[in-house]
């Protein structure tokens, strides 16, 4: 007798995750989160990011243990590293040794292990943060405009041409420029990092506010909607209830996705001078202090370096997470 | 076709005065955040050594003490029909456009934001060519052979270069090429093209490819992401089921739909390159308008950042006004909406 139902056929095919996680068992609904973690855990690239990740924010957290077992304090001067006539760090690779594992700095002879190590923390803390705000602001922007319509939807969408014709890179310049040293409660970097966490945040969520906008518009006309609003829910029950849940996805998504950008962004900052002061160790004003000694590639390499590999983990991971959750990639 | 450009025309008029409100309101309200009093910006005017009576004086000349409307609308008076400035000592004429003078050195903005216009211009456009170039090229290859080896690397490679600051393969690509191998010029030299092409685009070289290179990852990526999309569409198997070669399917019916949101992207792209390609011309020291912006900002030289700001505001509204015109011309139902 043959099959009608075979199920290693032509169904299969068409949904091998189905094989994978039914087989054996009663056929169950699986929420999108589900099917997308399903997705997520067989792209091996995306994972990678995602450990890589995971490997910067332990870093980033036990910053102060890594540094105390492997280096020296990332602000401690070592003249003996310096040869004292060209000022330059003694030995080859510029002072790689297993004292300094990525050698010193020209002229005060800091470990630049220590201050990589120790500038994640800020890069990680003011992308997350600044991807935070931008992420708030832009749900509530784009749930609004794309709920309502109307006028509200115009003059939100208007609201976001004009930052989209912004020439943001200097406009954030000039507002970092002028940070005073003291306001909010707070005084120095702690003040500039909490104000660039603030300016970053405010010039990005136009990006996701754009996307929520139109998922919401798509939301805002689906069966469960209808069925909310004609048993008589207010709005507020709509938004927070119906619409927001369903929201979480690509919010998470192109959140994933801003938080490189946001980095990035801190690092032009910090590389123009107009970021966190130093002697505070962050990757783009490593970046600066390097461009006076373009003899000594490590200097350059090494912050670079760390830069990109931090970008492109989390462009890796929040590609792959896109991937997973948007059907129309499979 | 016109009332759609008037409207068009009209809007970007608002965005413009939208846009030189907010800036105006902001660097008028922040300076003063940072505890700058009127004095204190009448003093930039006439320097440290006149007296506080002087200071005042010319405070009150220049209207400093004004509700910052009227401070405005004196801005854009002398935007549109230009300005007098009476020191006291004489008059002097600021034609329109007058952005006013710099604090620092004195010399009116207008001529200095003229004078490096061509320096960015032509950074953006020979990195513009190069990119669009080579990033829709390399994407819609991508696209016709997905999966293949070119398209794991031409993607890898992409993802790597949207992953990478233009201060650090800036500062490598520097390192190698002009420092370590001499084939292309350091930083900081610019020829104006008419006195000298060939030097102009020796100089510029380096600076095209790499900026070219951070675009080109984008681009590539969002070609052959649309190219995906559009070559799965109907209308192409009713192209090829029409018998038209499948050169002319690709180019005609696939690439001409997923070049739709490139074009937009590149409008605003390339408008902002135009304001000021402030890393670019950071990382390669050239004196061109992202410079003049960094320099103005450290020097807190307020009519300069204002300058320099809705000048870059202006080229990102005319470069999505093209655009949006392009898609009239080319699409009829956006000049039917």
């Amino acid at each position: 007798m043959t099959a009608p139902l075979d199920v290693s056929g032509s169904a299969a095919e068409a949904h091998p995750e189905s094989v994978l996680a039914g087989a054996g068992k009663a056929i169950q609904g699986r929420s999108l989160t589900r099917i997308a973690w399903m997705r997520l855990r067989r792209d091996k690239i995306a994972l990678a990011g995602g450990v890589v990740v995971l490997l910067l924010i332990i870093m980033s957290i036990f910053s102060s243990p890594i540094i105390a077992a492997f280096g020296h304090p990332p602000l401690e001067f070592h003249q003996d590293a310096i040869d004292q006539n060209t000022l330059l760090p003694k030995g080859t690779f510029g002072g790689m040794s297993s004292e300094y594992l990525l050698g010193v700095e020209p002229v005060n002879g800091r470990d630049i292990f220590s201050r990589i190590v120790a500038g994640a923390g800020i890069s990680l803390l003011i992308g997350f943060l600044a991807t935070l705000v931008s992420v708030l602001i832009g749900t509530v922007m784009g749930v609004l405009a794309g709920y309502f319509g109307g006028w509200v939807d115009q003059v939100i969408g208007r609201i976001m041409d004009v930052f989209l014709a912004f020439p943001l890179l200097v406009f954030a310049i000039a507002l970092a420029g002028v940070i005073p040293d003291k306001g909010f409660g707070l005084e120095g970097n702690g003040l500039r990092v909490a104000m660039l966490i603030f300016i970053i945040g405010f010039f990005s969520w136009p990006s996701i506010g754009r996307i929520v906008r139109g998922q919401t518009l798509s939301l805002r006309e689906r069966e469960f909607v209808d069925a909310a609003r004609s048993l008589g829910a207010r709005h507020g029950y709509i938004l927070f209830r119906e619409v927001l849940p369903n929201l979480m996805a690509p919010i998470l998504v192109y959140a994933t996705l801003l938080i490189p950008t946001n980095i990035l962004f801190e690092a032009a900052l910090s590389f123009l001078g107009v970021g966190i002061n130093p002697p505070t160790p962050t990757w783009g004003g490593m970046l600066s202090e390097a461009v006076r000694f373009y003899t000594l590639p490590h200097f350059v390499l090494f912050p670079g370096l760390a830069i990109f590999i931090t970008v492109l983990a989390f462009n890796l991971f929040g590609d792959g997470l896109r991937d997973a959750f948007d059907p129309r990639a499979h | 076709m016109l009332t759609y450009i008037i409207r068009r025309l009209i809007g970007a008029l608002a965005m413009l005065i939208v846009i030189s409100m907010v800036t105006f309101g902001i660097f008028y309200i922040v300076p003063q955040w940072a505890g700058a009093t009127p004095e204190a910006l009448a003093s930039r005017y006439v320097g440290r050594a006149a007296t506080p009576e002087t200071v005042h004086l010319v405070a009150q000349k220049l209207g400093f003490y004004d509700p910052v409307v009227v401070q405005y609308g004196r801005f854009v008076k002398g935007l549109v029909a230009g300005a007098e400035y009476d020191y006291g000592a004489g008059v002097e004429q600021c034609p329109a456009p007058c952005f006013g003078y710099s604090f620092i050195s004195g010399q009116p903005v207008w001529p200095d934001l003229l004078d490096r216009l061509p320096v960015t211009f032509s950074l953006a456009i020979g990195a513009a060519i190069i990119w669009v170039l080579a990033g829709i090229g390399v994407g819609v290859l991508s696209a016709l052979r997905r999966g293949s080896f070119f398209d794991r690397l031409s993607m890898g490679t992409a993802l790597a270069g949207v992953s990478l600051p233009i201060f650090f393969t800036g500062m490598i690509t520097l390192v190698i090429f002009s420092y370590g191998l001499g084939w292309t010029a350091p930083g900081g030299a610019y020829t104006a093209f008419l006195d000298n092409p060939a030097q102009w685009a020796y100089n510029l070289l380096l600076p095209w490819i790499t900026l070219a290179f951070l675009f080109a990852a984008g681009y590539a990526r969002l070609t052959r992401a649309g190219m995906l999309e559009t070559m799965g569409e109907d209308y192409i198997r009713t192209a090829r089921a029409k018998g038209l070669r499948e050169r002319e399917v690709i180019v005609k019916h696939g690439l001409r739909a997923a070049l739709t949101p490139i074009l937009t992207l590149f409008g605003i792209d390339f408008g902002l390159l135009i304001g000021g390609a402030v890393l670019t011309e950071t990382t390669y020291t050239l004196p061109g308008l992202g410079q003049y912006a960094i320099l103005a900002i450290r020097n807190q030289d307020l009519p300069q950042v204002m300058g320099v700001v809705l000048i870059a505001a202006l080229f990102v509204v005319i470069a999505s006004l093209v655009v949006d015109l392009l898609y009239a011309v080319v699409d009829p139902r956006v000049r039917l909406s």
